[in-house]
C-alpha cells in the first residue's frame, strides 16, 4: 500500500465511522439511558461484594445491601424535618412473609414467590446455610452476629422449604433487630457450595467477585477502584420493584470534583460530603442536600484511665471544662452536627439517646478542678487522632490543644495513619485520643457495651472498668430482654449518668451523615448502615 | 543480539535485590494491616484470624519463602484494597497510566523540542525569555495544583472538558480491548464517538502532567543544543554555505539529540512514578493511585507487585533508550 492509497483509504473509514455515529437512534439510546440511570459518585468503592468477605470495606456494605435479601429489613420514617429514615421499632418482611416469637425461638414463614437471581427458588435450607456460614467463617460477620447472641449453627434449622427457625441461645432483646443488619444476607447455597473449595469450604472467594443473591439489584460489571455497574433485578419480590433501572457508581477520589460533579449537573448523588461543602452547597441551593445525625455515634475526646494523670476523675472532668466545644462547631463543623454539650444535668431526663453532657467551656472551673487534683501548674501529655479522618481529627486537635495551653495542658499531637489507628486502639496505648464511635443497633445499651463496658472491647479505648456502671449495662441488657420497661430505663439513665459524671470518655457532638443530590432524585432515606440504599431512589425527568 | 543477551544478565541481580528490598521494606512499615481489615467491631480473635489468612503470623523468612514462590509461579498475591489478584490490577491499570503518561509526553515533546531549538538558535531574544518563562512556570506548579486548576476553569466554569471521572464518561462502555489505550482500542474498534470522548478524558490530566514536563525537556534540549551550535562542524557547515534551516535541523539538531533522549527517558519514568497526584485528580485508574492507596492501608502484596512491575520497566526503558543511541550516532552503539 503506498502512501496515496492509505490516505484515501483511511479517509473512507473515517467518513463511515463518522456516517455510524451520526445515526439518529443511537442518540435517542443514550437520553432514554440517563433516565433510567442513577449516577452516584463516592470516595471509595467496595473491594469485595460479600459482607462475610475478610476485609470487606464500608462500600461493600453497599454492594452487600442492594444485591441481597434478608429475612427482615427496618421500616422507613418520615422525621420532624420532613428528611426520612430507617426506623429502628418497625422490623418490617423481606423475605420472610411472617414470623412467630415464642419463648425459646422464633419461627419465619418464607416467601415462596422469592427466587435468586439465577432463578432458583429462595429455601428455607439456603437461609440455613448462609447463616451457618455468619456465624463461623469468623471476623466481622461473626462478632455481628454474636451481638445479637446467634452464635452457633445449632441454633438454626431449617424445617420445611418454606419455614426457618432460630433457637435463643439466651434471651437478647437484640436477636431480632441484628436478623434486620447486613449481615444476615440470604445466598444461592447452591451456587456458592459449586463454587467452593476444599481450601475456602465457603465459597468466599467466589462471593467476593460474585453476587450470589437474591436482592433488588445485581452486578452486571464491576471494576474495583473505578465502578459498579447494578441493574434491577426484575423478578424481585421482596418488596416494591425499585424505579431506577441502573445505577453506575464511580468513584471520585478527588472531594473538590466530586462537589463540581455535582453542581455541574453530571453526577446525580454524591454521597459522604465534608461538612464544609456541604454547607456551603446548602447556602448555594442549586442541588439538594440531606443530612441526618449518625444514629448511635458521637465524636469524643477519651482519656486512658491506666496511663496518669487520667486515672484521676477531676483530671478527666478539668479537661471536659477546657474542651473549646462550641469553637470546634463552628470552625470545624460549620454548624452542620448536633452539640453535645452543654445540657442542664448530667442526670438524663429522658430517653433520648446520644444526648448532650452537662459540660461546657469554663477555663476558672477547669483551673481550679485541676488545683484540686494536685496539679496546678498542669501537665505534658500526647493527644492522638487518626488521620484517616483527618478532615475532622485535626482542626478539633489543635483547638484543643489550644484551650488546653490555658489551664497549663501541654498536648503535643500524634497523627495516626489510617491503617494504624485500628492496632493502636486495640492495644490501648494512646493515653489521649478525639475519636469516633457509632454502633450500628440503635440502643444506648449496645453504644455502652461496646464503648465503656469492663469487658474491654477495641471500642472502650479508655480502658475503663467501673463494676458499678457494668451492673447497670448488664441490668438494661437482662431488662430490655424481658421487656421490663421500669427497670430497663432506670438502668440507661443511671449508666448514662455514671458515665458522663465519671468523664472517662468526653462526648463532642452527633455528626451528620450529609448526601448530595440533583432535585430530580427522590426518595432517599437514611440508614443505620450509613450507606446508601438505592432501592427507594427515584429519578424524575423535569 | 548478543549484546542484547548480555545486558538481560545483568539485569537478573538487579530484580533479585528489588524483591529482597520491597520484601523488606514493607514488613518495616508502621501499621497492621490484620487490624485495619478487620473491620469496625473486631475483637481479638478475629484480628487474629485474619492474620493467620493473610499469613502474616509467620515469621519473616518463612513469609518471604512462599513470597518467592508466588512470583516464581507468577502470582503476586491480592490486594486487600480492592479485593483483586496484584496481577490483574496491574494489567488492567498500566495500560491506563502509560495512555496518560505517553500522551502527556508527545504534547510535551512536541511544544517542548521546537521551543528549546528555537531558543537555543536565538540565544537571549524573546522567544528565549518565553521558553525560560513557561519552563519555570510548569516546573514550580504543582500538579496537583494546575490539575484542579484546569477541571476549574475548563470543566467547572467554561464547560469545555467533560467531566473528570475517569478514562470514560460514564454513559460510554469500554471499547473491545487490544492494546488497553481507549484511544487506539476505539479506533481499532472503529467507533469514533468513543475515540471522541476518550480523547476528551484524556485532555485535560495529560496537558496538567505534560505542563509539568516540559521544562527538563526545553532545558535540555536548550543547553545541548546551545553547546553542539557554537562547535567547529557547524561553523564549517555555516561557512560552507549550507542553508540554516539545514544546519540546525539536519547537523545540529541530530548531534544534540543524544542529551535530550536520555531526559525523555527519565522524564517518561518519572511521570510514570509520579502522576499519582493527577491520577487522583481525575478519578483516573492508574497504577499510581492503587499503589498509593495500597501504601496507605499497609497492603504489603500491591506494593511489592507495584515496585517490581516499575523495576522491570525501568530496566526495559533503560535497553530502549541504549538500543536508541546506537540508531542515533553510531558511535555509542553497543559493542557487538
Amino acid at each position: 500500500m503506498d502512501r496515496r492509497e492509505f490516505l484515501s483509504s483511511a479517509s473512507l473509514a473515517l467518513a463511515a465511522g463518522a456516517a455510524a455515529s451520526s445515526l439518529p437512534w443511537s442518540h435517542a439510546f443514550a437520553q432514554s439511558a440517563r433516565q433510567d440511570t442513577l449516577l452516584l459518585i463516592s470516595e471509595n468503592g467496595p473491594n469485595n461484594l460479600d459482607i462475610h468477605g475478610v476485609g470487606t470495606n464500608r462500600p461493600g456494605y453497599e454492594a452487600s445491601w442492594n444485591c441481597y435479601d434478608r429475612l427482615v429489613t427496618y421500616g422507613v420514617k418520615t422525621l420532624p424535618d420532613g428528611s426520612r429514615s430507617y426506623d429502628k421499632d418497625v422490623i418490617a418482611p423481606e423475605l420472610a412473609e411472617s414470623w412467630q416469637v415464642d419463648d425459646k425461638g422464633v419461627t419465619f414463614k418464607l416467601r415462596k414467590d422469592a427466587t435468586f437471581h439465577d432463578g432458583t427458588p429462595v429455601t428455607a435450607a439456603d437461609v440455613k446455610w448462609s447463616f451457618d456460614r455468619a456465624v463461623t467463617v469468623g471476623g466481622f460477620p461473626t462478632t455481628q452476629m454474636a451481638a445479637g447472641s446467634l452464635l452457633k449453627p445449632e441454633q438454626f434449622s431449617a424445617v420445611d422449604d418454606h419455614t426457618f427457625r432460630i433457637d435463643f441461645a439466651r434471651p437478647d432483646a437484640l436477636t431480632i433487630p441484628d436478623l434486620a443488619v447486613i449481615v444476615p444476607a440470604v445466598f444461592n447455597s447452591a451456587l456458592v457450595k459449586k463454587n467452593a473449595t476444599e481450601k475456602d469450604p465457603w465459597g468466599l472467594d467466589y462471593t467476593k467477585n460474585n453476587v450470589a443473591g437474591g436482592g433488588a439489584f445485581k452486578v452486571a460489571k464491576w471494576t474495583p477502584g473505578t465502578e459498579v455497574v447494578y441493574v434491577r433485578n426484575d423478578d424481585w419480590k421482596s418488596g416494591p420493584l425499585p424505579e431506577v433501572k441502573r445505577v453506575i457508581w464511580r468513584t471520585i477520589p478527588s472531594a473538590g470534583n466530586r462537589r463540581a460533579l455535582v453542581e455541574r449537573g453530571d453526577a446525580d448523588v454524591s454521597f459522604d460530603l465534608p461538612a464544609k461543602d456541604f454547607s456551603e452547597m446548602k447556602k448555594a441551593g442549586k442541588v439538594s442536600v440531606a443530612s441526618t445525625p449518625i444514629s448511635n455515634g458521637m465524636w469524643s475526646i477519651e482519656m486512658n484511665v491506666t496511663k496518669p494523670p487520667f486515672d484521676n476523675p477531676k483530671v478527666r472532668q478539668a479537661i471536659a471544662y477546657a474542651v473549646p466545644y462550641q469553637k470546634i462547631m463552628d470552625a470545624v463543623l460549620f454548624g452542620e452536627a448536633k452539640p453535645m454539650f452543654g445540657a442542664a444535668s448530667n442526670a438524663p431526663d429522658d430517653m433520648s439517646w446520644p444526648r448532650p453532657s452537662a459540660y461546657n467551656t469554663d477555663i476558672v472551673k477547669a483551673k481550679a478542678l485541676l488545683a484540686e487534683a494536685g496539679m496546678p501548674e498542669g501537665f505534658e501529655t500526647r493527644l492522638s487522632f487518626d488521620l484517616g479522618q483527618g478532615i475532622v481529627g485535626e482542626p478539633i486537635a489543635v483547638l484543643l490543644q489550644e484551650s488546653l495551653a490555658q489551664i497549663g495542658i501541654k498536648a503535643a499531637i500524634d497523627k495516626v495513619p489510617g491503617a494504624n489507628w485500628r492496632g493502636e486502639m486495640a492495644k490501648k496505648s494512646m493515653p489521649f485520643m478525639i475519636n469516633f464511635f457509632s454502633g450500628w443497633l440503635d440502643y444506648p445499651e449496645y453504644f455502652f457495651f461496646w464503648a465503656y463496658h469492663g469487658q474491654n472491647a477495641v471500642f472502650n479505648t479508655m480502658a475503663y472498668k467501673n463494676p458499678a456502671l457494668d451492673k447497670e449495662i448488664d441490668a438494661a441488657r437482662v431488662a430490655a430482654a424481658s421487656g421490663d420497661t421500669a427497670t430497663y430505663e432506670a438502668s440507661v439513665k443511671k449508666m448514662i449518668e455514671i458515665a458522663y459524671d465519671d468523664a472517662p470518655r468526653i462526648p463532642l457532638f452527633q455528626p451528620y451523615l450529609n448526601v448530595a443530590m440533583q432535585k430530580s432524585v427522590g426518595g432517599y432515606a437514611y440508614w443505620f448502615h450509613r450507606q446508601l440504599d438505592y432501592r427507594s431512589l427515584k429519578k424524575t425527568v423535569a | 543480539m548478543r549484546a542484547i543477551a548480555r545486558r538481560l544478565v545483568t539485569i537478573v541481580p538487579t530484580l533479585i535485590g528489588v524483591v529482597i528490598v520491597t520484601f523488606l521494606l514493607t514488613r518495616v512499615l508502621p501499621g497492621d494491616p490484620a487490624a485495619y481489615f478487620a473491620g469496625p467491631t473486631a475483637d481479638q480473635a478475629s484480628i487474629d484470624q485474619i492474620r493467620a489468612a493473610l499469613g502474616l503470623d509467620k515469621p519473616l523468612p518463612v513469609q518471604f519463602l512462599a513470597y518467592v514462590k508466588d512470583l516464581a509461579t507468577g502470582t503476586l498475591g491480592a490486594a486487600l484494597s480492592t479485593g483483586q489478584p496484584v496481577l490483574n490490577e496491574l494489567k488492567a491499570r498500566l495500560p491506563a497510566s502509560a495512555e496518560l503518561t505517553l500522551t502527556a509526553l508527545l504534547i510535551s515533546m512536541s511544544i517542548a523540542i521546537p521551543l528549546g531549538i528555537l531558543a537555543a538558535v536565538k540565544e537571549g531574544s524573546f522567544i528565549d525569555h518565553v521558553c525560560r518563562v513557561v519552563t519555570t512556570a510548569g516546573v514550580s506548579l504543582p500538579v496537583f495544583f494546575t490539575g484542579l486548576l484546569f477541571v476549574y476553569v475548563f470543566y467547572y466554569l467554561l464547560g469545555w472538558a467533560p467531566a473528570p471521572v475517569g478514562r470514560l464518561d460514564v454513559y460510554f462502555s469500554e471499547p473491545a480491548r487490544v492494546t488497553g489505550f481507549f484511544t487506539i482500542d476505539s479506533l481499532i474498534a472503529g467507533d469514533l464517538e468513543t475515540f471522541r470522548a476518550a480523547l476528551a478524558q484524556l485532555a485535560l490530566p495529560a496537558a496538567t502532567l505534560a505542563l509539568f514536563s516540559l521544562a527538563p525537556i526545553a532545558r535540555m534540549t536548550r543547553a545541548s543544543m546551545l553547546s553542539v551550535l557554537s562547535s567547529e562542524f557547524i561553523r564549517t557547515a555555516r561557512a560552507a554555505g549550507l542553508r540554516s534551516r539545514t544546519v540546525i535541523l539536519g547537523y545540529a539538531f541530530r548531534n544534540a539529540m543524544l542529551p535530550v533522549v536520555t531526559t525523555l527517558g527519565m522524564v517518561f519514568s518519572f511521570l510514570l512514578g509520579a502522576n499519582v497526584l493527577v491520577e487522583k485528580v481525575f478519578a483516573w485508574p492508574g497504577v499510581g493511585s492503587f499503589a498509593v492507596e495500597a501504601l496507605i492501608q499497609s497492603d504489603y502484596a500491591p506494593v511489592q507487585g507495584f515496585v517490581l512491575a516499575m523495576a522491570l520497566l525501568y530496566v526495559a526503558l533503560n535497553l530502549t533508550i541504549d538500543l536508541l543511541y546506537g540508531l542515533i550516532d553510531p558511535r555509542v552503539r553497543l559493542e557487538a
